[in-house]
């Protein structure tokens, strides 16, 4: 590969970050100042006349990066589409981090709010914006006013040309889909809109709009400085850089690990220095992931196309290590309740069809096989996907599924009256009180 | 080749009323609570007229008949 003209000199092996494999999280807050000192000025050419910076795009192109945010889209070609639409582009960066599992984005807003800046920089630069929308959760006052000061520091020191507007949107689990991002943006609710149009071809008023989650922008920050060379130095081929997985369960140091990508599950278990039982499943991607068997999974290198093999994908990069005496079943109603109290409310499955799954298969986990129990919680299970405006039934779906499968000798316990000696042991996930937002919770 | 027509849902728009289905049951069958289940959106030539009129009988209008290619999506 030809050295690409935006390759600038890049932090070596010396430096004790990089040697890690860490290049986002510092483990504490990096203010300005150290931030310059370690990665020094965005160098970003800017015409000022708008239009999209091709370097920039295709560099992103190379570097393979994909998107932190769940779906793992190739980064670069979402901004071609972007820079390439009728209009005037927007950049929406999403920080609302609404998976109750997941805490990467929290921490890497704490620990480095530069470099998500910096990205959201290079991003409408890419693509021809000046308005960058920052979208953070209502309730998380502490860290808008962190990223607000953030904000207002770089644009006295002169170090911006765009405009970042720091937006508080209703924390609800569908809320940070990224129509739902639009539809709040242009003074609707927070509720996934119907596509298409996706927001790249018509978003924030109406103009083509890039949606990029935080750890993505971030990534590009650094691309920018060291070019797609550099970012592919760590990780796997196919799925270069490094990740923020969210790991916890049962492992040592429970908590946000930066891993290079293509690291096994069962390395990055420990990363987060082991578990600390003997593991019966991974839950992989979050509340909206798949449960995988402990055994086979943790040889399985952690990149969406290895995950996809099993059924899984990287989701939000959360990883939970559920011990043996835990009960799966029971985690997994938890989930799925939680899942239906926080739908939409908008499509007919996640009005029907979600709740009814729940339902189903609490009386599973509970131990109450009802007549027809099984044959109708799997035939519901199966009319989820596919049906709704968003994913939130294909993710259910997905969840509720793979524990059947996973968890089949305990559930086969369970559907003859009894529980599993593990449904009364503590549980292992942690669960956000379901509350069904109001109408009027959506604004 | 054949250029074939596409149902779609505007999934947030329809309310269950169930008349696609009643029109058009090769194609759509409902689920319990009388939402359209549509396995194969791609709709055959002699069902055309077919789809046409289920397309018009929706009274939220959430069902649509494309001719476009915005590629073959799994209808649900």
């Amino acid at each position: 590969m030809t050295v690409h003209p935006l390759s600038g000199p890049a932090p070596g092996y010396d430096d004790p970050y990089e040697a890690a494999g860490i290049r986002l999280l510092t483990g504490r807050r990096t203010g300005l100042d150290e931030h310059l000192a370690r990665h020094g000025v965005l160098p970003l050419p800017w015409s000022g006349r708008g239009g999209g910076d091709e370097r920039l795009i295709s560099a992103v192109e190379l570097s393979g990066l994909t998107g932190r945010g769940g779906a793992a889209f190739p980064t670069g070609r979402k901004m071609r589409a972007v820079a390439d639409g009728k209009g005037f582009p927007v950049v929406v960066a999403n920080g609302m981090e609404s998976e109750p599992a997941s805490r990467k984005d929290a921490t890497l807003l704490d620990d480095a709010p530069h470099l998500v800046l910096d990205g959201a920089a290079v991003a409408a630069a890419a693509v021809g914006a000046n308005t960058v929308h920052l979208c953070l959760a209502r309730p998380r006052l502490l860290q808008a006013e962190r990223m607000r000061r953030c904000v207002d520091e770089r644009l006295r020191r002169g170090l911006d040309r765009i405009n970042v507007r720091i937006q508080q949107l209703p924390h609800h689990y569908v809320s940070s889909e990224e129509s739902a991002l639009v539809r709040w943006l242009n003074g609707g609710d927070a509720r996934p809109a119907a596509t298409p149009p996706r927001p790249f071809e018509k978003g924030v008023r109406g103009q083509p709009t890039l949606v990029a989650n935080v750890e993505t922008l971030a990534h590009l920050a650094l691309i920018a400085r060291y070019g797609p060379g550099w970012f592919r130095r760590v990780g796997h081929p196919d799925a270069p850089g490094t990740a923020l997985l969210t790991v916890t369960g049962a492992v040592r140091r429970p908590g946000v690990h930066e891993v290079p990508m293509g690291r096994s599950l069962g390395s990055v278990l420990e990363t987060a220095g082991g578990a600390t039982a003997p593991l019966s499943a991974l839950l992989v991607g979050g509340f909206f992931g798949s449960w995988l068997p402990a055994g086979p999974a943790l040889s399985v290198p952690f990149t969406r196309a290895d995950l996809a093999q099993l059924g899984a994908g990287p989701g939000a990069g959360v990883v939970v290590a559920l011990p043996k005496d835990a009960c799966g079943l029971a985690e997994t109603a938890r989930i799925l309740n939680h899942l239906a109290a926080n739908s939409a409310q908008q499509c007919g499955p996640c009005r029907f069809g979600l709740p009814a799954v729940a339902r189903d298969f609490t009386a599973l986990a509970e131990g109450r096989p009802e007549k027809d129990l099984w044959a109708r919680l799997r035939s519901r299970i199966e009319l989820l996907p596919g049906r709704g405006a968003c994913r939130h039934p294909d993710g259910a779906s997905r969840l509720a599924a793979t524990a059947l499968s996973v968890f089949a000798a305990d559930a086969h316990i369970h559907m003859t009256g009894h529980p599993c000696d593990a449904f009364h042991g503590s549980a292992v996930l942690n669960i956000p009180q379901a509350h069904v937002p109001g109408p009027d919770e959506w604004r | 080749m054949t250029i074939s027509s596409l149902l779609r849902i505007d999934r947030i728009a329809c309310d269950g009323h169930g008349l696609c289905a009643d029109l058009l049951p090769e194609l759509i069958t409902l689920d319990e609570w009388g939402y359209p289940v549509i396995p194969l959106s791609v709709v055959p030539h002699e069902l055309e007229r077919h789809a046409r009129r289920a397309v018009a009988a929706c009274p939220v209008l959430a069902l649509r008949l494309d001719s476009t290619a915005h590629g073959v999506r799994r209808g649900g």
